[in-house]
C-alpha cells in the first residue's frame, strides 16, 4: 500500500466495521473482503455506497466485475483490502487530476 | 393498480432527472383482499413498498434512456404509517439520492390525499435488459402509464 492508501485503509476499515458489523481487529490490508471478512454482495453494496459518499467517487463495480469475469483482472486486485484501497486512491487521484 | 399482475403504477404525473411522481388507484376488489384481511381489506405493506420500488424503477429506466432495467435490491427504513383501503387514490413520489455503478438509492413516499401512508429508502440494481421480450414489455407498459421512451 502507498502512504496515501494507509489513510484510505483506516477509513475503509471503519466503513466495513460499521456497515457490515465486522470485528475491526480482523480488518487488515491483507484481508480478502469476501473470503476473510465474510462480506456478501449486499454488504459490499452498502460498503461501496459509503465509499462513494466519503471519497466523492463512483466505484466502478460493474467494470470491475466485468474485468474479473472476463479474466482480464484477478479478483484479488479488487477484493484484497490493501489493493482495494489502492484502487480507491486511483479513483480519487483521477477525479482530482 | 392491478395487484395480481404487480402493476402498481397507473400513471406518471411528472418526472425529471432525479424525481418522479405517479398515481395509482387501489382496486375496489382483488383476491389479495380476501386474505388481507377477511372483512377488513387493506393494501399489504409489502405492496406499498412495491409501489415505491416500481416508481423508483421507472425513474431509473427513464434515466437510462430505456437501456437498463431496475430491480429491487434492498429496502431500508421502511415505515407503514397509515392503512390503505380499497379504492384509495395514491400518490407515489420518489427521489434519487445516490447513483452508483449499477446501483441507485432512492427515497420513496406514498401518500393518500396529502397524508403520508408509507415511506422507504430503496436500493435498486440497474442492468442492461436481460431479455428483448422484457425490454419490449417495459416500453409498452411505459407508454400505457405515460412515461415517454
Amino acid at each position: 500500500m502507498s502512504p496515501a492508501a494507509s489513510n484510505t485503509f483506516e477509513t475503509i476499515a471503519d466503513i466495513i466495521a460499521e456497515t457490515a458489523s465486522v470485528d475491526r481487529a480482523k480488518i487488515t490490508p491483507q484481508a480478502h473482503v469476501i473470503n476473510d471478512l465474510g462480506i456478501d454482495s449486499l454488504d459490499f453494496l452498502d460498503i461501496v455506497f459509503e465509499i462513494d459518499k466519503r471519497f466523492g467517487v463512483k466505484v466502478p463495480v460493474e467494470a470491475w466485475t466485468e474485468q474479473v469475469n472476463s479474466g482480464k483482472a484477478p479478483a484479488e486486485q479488487f477484493f484484497i483490502l490493501g489493493a482495494l484501497c489502492d484502487r480507491i486512491d486511483e479513483l480519487v487521484a483521477a477525479k482530482q487530476g | 393498480m392491478r395487484l395480481e399482475y404487480f402493476e402498481m403504477v397507473d400513471r406518471v404525473l411528472a418526472h425529471d432527472a432525479t424525481t418522479l411522481t405517479a398515481e395509482a388507484r387501489v382496486p375496489d376488489a382483488s383476491p389479495v383482499f380476501e386474505g388481507h384481511f377477511p372483512g377488513f381489506p387493506l393494501l399489504p405493506g409489502v405492496l406499498m413498498i412495491e409501489a415505491m420500488a416500481q416508481a423508483s424503477g421507472w425513474l431509473m429506466v427513464a434515466r437510462s434512456g430505456f437501456t437498463r432495467m431496475a430491480l429491487l435490491a434492498q429496502t431500508r427504513e421502511a415505515k407503514m404509517r397509515g392503512m390503505v383501503k380499497p379504492g384509495a387514490l395514491l400518490t407515489i413520489a420518489v427521489e434519487l439520492l445516490q447513483e452508483s455503478s449499477g446501483y441507485a438509492e432512492l427515497r420513496g413516499v406514498l401518500s393518500e390525499a396529502g397524508r403520508k401512508v408509507a415511506e422507504a429508502t430503496l436500493r435498486l440494481q440497474t442492468l442492461p435488459f436481460p431479455a428483448p421480450e422484457l425490454e419490449s414489455a417495459v416500453r409498452a407498459r411505459a407508454a400505457v402509464i405515460g412515461l415517454a421512451a
